[in-house]
């Protein structure tokens, strides 16, 4: 077996903090009723945290070695 | 006024330009300016997996369950990121294999199993096929819908129309003949359809850009914005529950899982999805921005759908519109006719997008995993006699995409009501996720085998079906809802939706936990339990370890075939002209002019077997190849390899397992080499010590009497003989000393002479016991023989043997107590040889010394106090002449009751050969 690369760690770390990101407990916490800007924390949290990974995944998979 | 016609022209145009791209990409491709090979476009294909399902039943499901549809479009984000890993795997492999469908991917690690092949056939087709019904239902709905326009008003359900005024049947069949406009115009030995790619793209770009334009004008121009709509919401009991809904009433954090897990499987085991991902792949480099591109479409796709549900839910009154349509029915309300319009055609994108890929790719599974294995193998049919199969292939791809949609309408039909879309189409997601365990154990575990892949997949399989399709049946009123509600035959433990009690769970999220159970289970045990075959083991190390492959796989098959006869075979497939072309190239490629130049070997073999997988699947391809070849079950040739080269290594390390003992061996020997020399070293200079030591005795007496002799001339006469008679004595002692030391180093240097003859051991026994009754007299020392009336001849010097046995007897008559010693002379023969025992009754040796008295001037006794009976060689000069003759020297002695000393000799028949005569004369 090759050694894998330190971008397999990086990519194989990033699936880690997607799945803690979008499973319990850290939904729970913003899993409240309360809003930000008028929009519930969940949608606003949700979002933002699928686009923070979408956006390390970008630069982590795609980007320069 | 959006008159039908309107619709009808607007759909058609719509389809029209898919058809111009679709045909530019073809041309483009044949041209080799592929403009479906690119990162961008491979990415929008993938987008495939949003359908009319997501379209539309995203804000329905948002609309009862809040964020609960999320899940759905997490889980393949996840699933990209790990596509680098996973995905390009399974890309390797198919093009290396030349894979054409999942169900081909599956046989083909299965050691290209048709059973294998068949079964996931089976459970795609008969999992999916809700789901396309689900498009139907979709287009007809919306179709409907707009043709009320601008009422807004809820379609009749389902079966109340004469199927020939309904819309959903004419909708079915037009998708029918688009999938075969798409996807079957002609067979390919990649079996890639780059023209669909291209439209599919297209697609995905039109249902998103339409999504989003009914997003913007329902958050910006119907209301103000999504904290206007949130902020109203919030006054709405019903509606102010989503905005927190996990863990309450509408869903719990295993849900979210669990629906998480569910559909990281569907986004690459859907057959429709495993087409575009792996199938139509052109470059793995393509994964890498996939990997965020397509999740980024994802978002953007379902940024507005809980404001459009909610938008929904304030405006329309609770139950008289369906949440499902909500995208269509509130640009309606607002006289928006051209977004309207543009929703439909984005929902009709996203239906044909679906429709075109999941049967082209469900009808390639079907003709090559399904028909043609039955086919081939049914005689009665003739069919490996025709001579031009492509035309049977083709016809049998399009006969399957008209039966997939007209399946999938009679399932509208009957039970198309029954369900929201989606839980229809998670349905359908559960089934394909029943291929995970067999994909992904395939590839990573090299031990799942085929038994264990039936067995998974049969087992989950019939889960899914009782959990989940059963249920739906029986909602539809087909088996009666007492079924689901007290189980089967009232039996509660049963109840499919809470099976073995297992409560509380949604019924997706209870079918999957348990049919993955079943799954994973019976494929692990099947694996674990039957070995698996050579064949078998081939393909699963194949898959396995692809990247560790350089170049084509290797191939089992004999070169024992024409290159003739293998193009008329993969002619027969692909039509006699491709062969030609296909067989020429490949031919000028080897170098040779033309084709029947071409040797039949296992390359040819193999390139054949790999343009027939292309078509017609790793199976089949197998089966057609054997026709013409002969298949080694597993080449003797690679066994012997695969052993050779486990052996060689094996081998190799035994030599040098060996090397290390034998380096271990000479240097403990060295070492004991070594030690030996050191200690003869030492003997050396102790033996040259010792004789210094000896003579110096002697010499000193003898010096110092002669200087007394010399001092005083007028010493008494009497005195004066004394001295000189004291002179004489250590003189000879002297004399003797040094005889024997010469001797002894003659013996030792193998310089000695040696006069060998037979000898009668008795009568030199007798000479010696002769000799030495003088010293025996004066010590008052009886001596007695009891010899062995005839003994057999020895070999041996006759003056060495004697010099033996009067050293052995002067010794013990030195030993034995003057008046009672006593000495007993035996001699007897035995087998093969002759013994001498000379016992006496003296002070006897200890044990410790038993052994020293045979070495060099080694006496017992205290030489310090002592003054020394002997010069101390006897006995090794001793020792060392019967050990010349092929005898031992021993003693046997304890202290106080004196000691035996033996010798025994070889008779000389056994050392010599000849003369018993002389031992019986």
């Amino acid at each position: 077996m090759r050694k894998p690369s330190l971008r397999a760690y990086r990519i194989a770390s990033l699936f880690l903090l997607a799945c803690l990101l979008f499973n319990y407990p850290v939904l729970a916490l913003f899993n409240v009723g309360a809003t930000a800007g008028g929009v519930p924390v969940l949608y606003v949290y949700l979002f933002a945290a699928w686009g923070v990974v979408i956006a390390l995944a970008a630069v982590v998979i795609e980007g320069g070695s | 006024m959006l008159q039908g016609w309107i619709i009808v022209a607007a759909s058609f145009a719509y389809i029209g330009l898919l058809f111009a791209i679709a045909w530019f990409a073809d041309r483009r491709a044949a041209r080799g300016q592929s403009v479906v090979s690119n990162a961008w476009v491979y990415s929008l294909s993938l987008a495939v997996y949003a359908t009319a399902w997501t379209f539309y039943g995203s804000v329905g499901r948002a609309a009862t369950d809040g964020v609960g549809f999320l899940p759905i479009y997490i889980g393949p984000t996840l699933t990209m990121l790990l596509g680098w890993f996973v995905l390009r795997k399974m890309v390797r492999i198919a093009r290396l294999n030349r894979t054409t469908s999942l169900a081909d991917f599956v046989a083909s690690r299965y050691g290209k199993s048709a059973l294998i092949g068949g079964l996931v056939t089976v459970i795609a087709v008969i999992g999916i096929l809700p789901y396309i019904s689900l498009q139907l239902k979709a287009v007809s709905t919306s179709f409907q819908i707009l043709l009320g326009y601008p009422e807004v008003a809820m379609p009749p359900p389902a079966g109340s129309m004469v199927v020939m005024q309904d819309t959903a049947f004419y909708v079915a069949l037009f998708m029918a003949l688009f999938a075969i406009a798409f996807g079957t115009r002609q067979l390919d030995a990649a079996e890639r359809h780059e023209g669909m790619v291209a439209a599919i793209a297209f697609e995905s770009l039109v249902k998103l850009v339409a999504f989003l334009a009914v997003g913007i004008y329902v958050a910006y121009f119907m209301y103000d914005g999504l904290g206007d709509i949130f902020a109203r919401a919030s006054g709405r009991p019903d509606l102010e529950v989503l905005m927190a809904p996990l863990g309450g009433a509408a869903g719990s954090y295993a849900n979210w899982v669990w629906l998480t897990v569910l559909s990281m499987f569907a986004i690459v085991f859907l057959p429709r999805q495993f087409q575009v991902a792996v199938i139509e792949n052109t470059d793995e480099r393509h994964l890498r921005r996939a990997a965020w591109l397509f999740p980024l479409y994802m978002l953007a796709i379902n940024v507005f759908v809980l404001p459009i549900a909610f938008g929904g839910a304030l405006h329309f009154p609770p139950g008289t519109v369906d949440a499902d349509t909500f995208v269509l029915t509130l640009p309606m309300t607002q006289k928006a006719e051209g977004l309207a319009l543009f929703v439909f055609i984005g929902g009709l994108s996203a239906a044909t997008g679906m429709v075109i890929v999941e049967t082209v790719a469900l009808s390639t599974m079907i003709c090559n995993d399904l028909v043609m294995p039955l086919l081939l193998r049914i005689r009665a049919f003739r069919l490996s006699e025709q001579r031009d199969l492509s035309s049977l292939l083709l016809d049998i791809r399009r006969a399957a995409i008209i039966a997939l949609l007209m399946g999938g309408y009679f399932y509208y039909l009957l039970a198309g009501e029954a369900y929201a879309l989606v839980s229809i189409g998670l349905i359908s997601f559960a089934a394909a996720a029943q291929f995970a365990p067999a994909v992904i154990g395939g590839l990573y575990w090299r031990g799942g085998n085929r038994t264990g892949a039936l067995a998974g997949l049969l087992a989950g399989f019939s889960v899914w079906i009782y959990t989940l399709l059963m249920p739906a049946f029986a909602r539809s009123g087909w088996l009666g809802v007492e079924f689901v509600e007290r189980g089967p035959f009232g039996v509660e433990l049963l109840r499919p939706h809470q099976l073995f009690g297992l409560a509380g769970l949604d019924p997706i999220t209870h079918a999957m936990i348990w049919s993955m159970i079943a799954n994973v289970g019976a494929y692990v045990l099947g694996s674990v339990i039957r070995r698996q075959s050579a064949a078998e083991h081939a393909q699963a190390t194949l898959f396995v370890d692809v990247y560790q492959q350089t170049g084509e796989p290797g191939s089992s098959w004999r070169g024992a075939t024409s290159a003739s006869a293998l193009q008329t075979l993969v002619g027969r497939f692909l039509g006699p002209a491709r062969a030609v072309e296909l067989f020429t190239a490949y031919a000028r490629l080897r170098g040779a002019r033309s084709v029947d130049e071409l040797e039949g070997d296992r390359d040819l073999v193999r390139f054949a077997e790999l343009q027939l997988a292309g078509t017609i699947g790793a199976a089949s391809a197998r089966t057609m190849v054997a026709t013409v070849a002969q298949e080694e079950p597993l080449g003797l040739e690679e066994v012997m390899t695969i052993i050779d080269e486990a052996s060689q290594v094996i081998a190799y390390s035994h030599r040098l397992e060996e090397k290390q003992q034998e380096l271990e061996e000479a240097t403990r020997e060295l070492k004991a080499a070594n030690e030996r020399l050191k200690e003869l070293d030492r003997l050396k200079d102790d033996f040259i010590s010792t004789v210094t030591h000896e003579l110096r005795t002697p010499l000193t007496s003898i010096r110092a009497f002669s200087e007394i002799l010399h001092d005083n001339p007028d010493l008494d006469p009497g005195e004066r003989q004394r001295f000189l008679a004291l002179v004489i004595r250590e003189s000879e002692r002297l004399t003797r000393l040094i005889n024997q030391v010469l001797d002894l180093a003659k013996i030792e240097s193998g310089l000695a002479e040696w006069r060998t003859a037979e000898l009668d051991l008795r009568e030199i026994v007798l000479e010696a016991i002769h000799a030495t009754s003088a010293i025996f007299k004066s010590r008052g020392v009886t001596v007695e023989a009891r010899l062995a009336p005839a003994v057999a001849p020895v070999m041996a010097d006759r003056d060495r043997l004697m010099q033996v046995l009067l050293n052995l007897l002067s010794n013990a008559a030195k030993f034995c107590t003057p008046g009672t010693g006593r000495v007993e002379v035996r001699l007897e023969g035995h087998a093969g040889g002759v013994r001498v025992d000379v016992e006496d009754n003296g002070v006897g040796i200890s044990r410790e010394n038993q052994a020293l008295i045979f070495e060099k001037f080694r006496q017992v006794g205290d030489t310090l106090t002592e003054k020394p009976a002997g010069t101390g060689l006897g006995l090794a000069i001793c020792r060392r002449i019967v050990g010349h003759f092929g005898g031992r020297l021993w003693v046997e002695s304890e202290p106080g009751r004196g000691s035996v000393f033996s010798f025994d000799l070889p008779a000389a028949a056994a050392a010599g050969g000849a003369g018993r005569l002389v031992a019986n004369a």
